[in-house]
């Protein structure tokens, strides 16, 4: 019998920065598409199909050492338990099956503590490691808010419930073109309130409240700051959370900025990306610290697992706000974009309420990888 | 269309359906047609890309009801 090991243990191990050997056992178009990434991590891709007998002909592309612990994944952990068989036969001696698949590594959510408030409370940070996303909890005083959440909203629910944390607040910080949002189902069943920038919500179809600019939003003892920064979306929303942490959503990432053109309005939006970064943001406090709402690479990740880093470090390092020419600044978020992300047409008008998929339809349109940023 | 033989895995998960397409393969002779029922969504791709591997020939394929039906040619 094949030994297995759950997403969550990989998760744990990446973000611990151990090194991990994966063979990868899906075919080479998924492969090539997104697979598991981390600062430890080294994968190969043997397709399953290619192993039918015998794991051999790969024996070059496998560690020579027979003692070294490999896990292999597939889509949904099926044939990662027959390769697994496979490289046991070839006599590896610890090989693991990794439960659920790339399926279920693209919905787990890892939550890390950022840090406490200074004003009472502590602010989580959840990674989805399969696919980028952050999202995150603010509690103060038994209250918490819920910021740019998934739509595998049990993982939030628990987690408030084992804190002793009551939800009264979600916000979304834009209309998420990448992946499926959790906030309205959250707040209708916490009995929260549901929180949208208007200016990104003029097609939706169920009633929300408006975030505006210089909205302040007491959670505990501690209060988020709305702060209008369009570009991403032209309604796209950060706040700031007890004068310490600025979310910045979709705008600016650790290592790169955020894309323009996801809902079709690059040139118009340029403009305010660029007022947003190298005006509205060049205002506030260098030791603000960046929480996004994705993250593209293991090389933006702290030795502690979390995806932050100080305002004033990104503005000296971050090659999207050292753009000095208006006409640079213009080519660089509007030219060779990478592609879209997959189904992102289909994800904003089910984050509208217009569509209703199923959730293996969700889950269909939200695989592969997140491409929400330009370097 | 010659079918020489039809292998029926609906309802079986990945890896089976394409194991069981290569074990009915190796008692066919090269030129005869293999014709592969399965509900197994991954199999979409991944049949197309043993076959090729394996120097088979997808003849053709069709989806209907969910089941998806595949005639692959021995190489």
């Amino acid at each position: 019998m094949t030994k297995t090991i759950s997403v969550k243990e990989i998760a744990n191990k990446i973000i611990r920065g151990e090194e991990l050997f994966i063979v990868d056992a899906r075919n080479p178009e998924d492969f090539a598409d997104w697979r598991i990434e981390g600062k430890g991590v080294e994968v190969v891709n043997i397709p399953y199909f290619d192993v039918l007998d015998g794991i051999e002909p790969y024996l070059d592309r496998l560690p020579k050492d027979k003692s070294k612990t490999i896990y292999a994944v597939c889509a949904k952990g099926g044939s990662s338990e027959f390769v697994a068989e496979q490289l046991e036969a070839a006599g590896y001696m610890d090989v693991y099956s990794i439960e659920g698949g790339m399926k279920a590594w693209s919905e787990h959510l890892e939550p890390v503590k950022i840090g406490e408030l200074k004003n009472g409370g502590t602010i989580y940070q959840f990674i989805r490691l399969g696919k980028g996303c952050l999202s995150y909890l603010v509690e103060s005083n038994g209250e918490g808010a819920l910021i740019d959440t998934n739509r595998m909203t049990d993982v939030y629910v628990r987690f408030a419930k084992d804190h002793g944390i009551a939800i009264k607040h979600v916000f979304d910080t834009h209309l998420h073109a990448d992946h499926i949002s959790g906030g309205r189902k959250l707040a209708e069943e916490l009995g929260a309130v549901y929180y949208l920038p208007p200016k990104d919500a003029e097609e939706v179809t169920f009633s929300y409240t408006p975030i505006q600019d210089g909205d302040r939003i007491r959670v505990g003892h501690v209060v988020i700051e709305a702060l209008y920064s369009p570009g991403h979306t032209i309604g796209s929303t950060s706040f700031i959370v007890d004068d310490q942490y600025l979310l910045t959503g979709d705008i600016l990432f650790i290592d790169s900025i955020g894309r323009p053109d996801l809902a079709g309005k690059a040139q118009d939006w340029v403009g305010d990306l660029r007022e947003t970064l190298y005006q509205r943001y060049k205002q506030l406090a260098d030791d603000l610290i960046v929480l996004p709402a994705h993250y593209m690479g293991p090389n933006e990740m702290n030795e502690d697992g979390s995806v932050a880093e100080r305002l004033g470090v990104l503005y000296e390092k971050n090659h999207g706000l050292n753009i000095s020419s208006d006409e640079e600044f213009r080519r660089t978020v509007t030219e060779n974009l990478p592609p879209q992300p997959n189904a992102y047409k289909e994800i904003r008008q089910t984050n509208m309420g217009k569509l209703h998929p199923t959730e293996d339809e969700q889950r269909e349109m939200e695989i592969g990888p997140n491409r929400c940023a330009v370097r | 269309m010659n079918v020489a033989k039809v292998l029926d895995a609906k309802g079986l998960a990945c890896p089976m359906p394409v194991v069981r397409a290569k074990k009915a393969m190796d008692e066919l002779e090269s030129g005869q047609v293999l014709e592969v029922h399965t509900t197994d969504k991954g199999a979409k791709n991944d049949l197309p890309a043993w076959a090729k591997t394996s120097g088979h020939t997808v003849i053709d394929m069709k989806e209907e009801n969910g089941v998806l039906t595949f005639w692959i040619q021995k190489g």
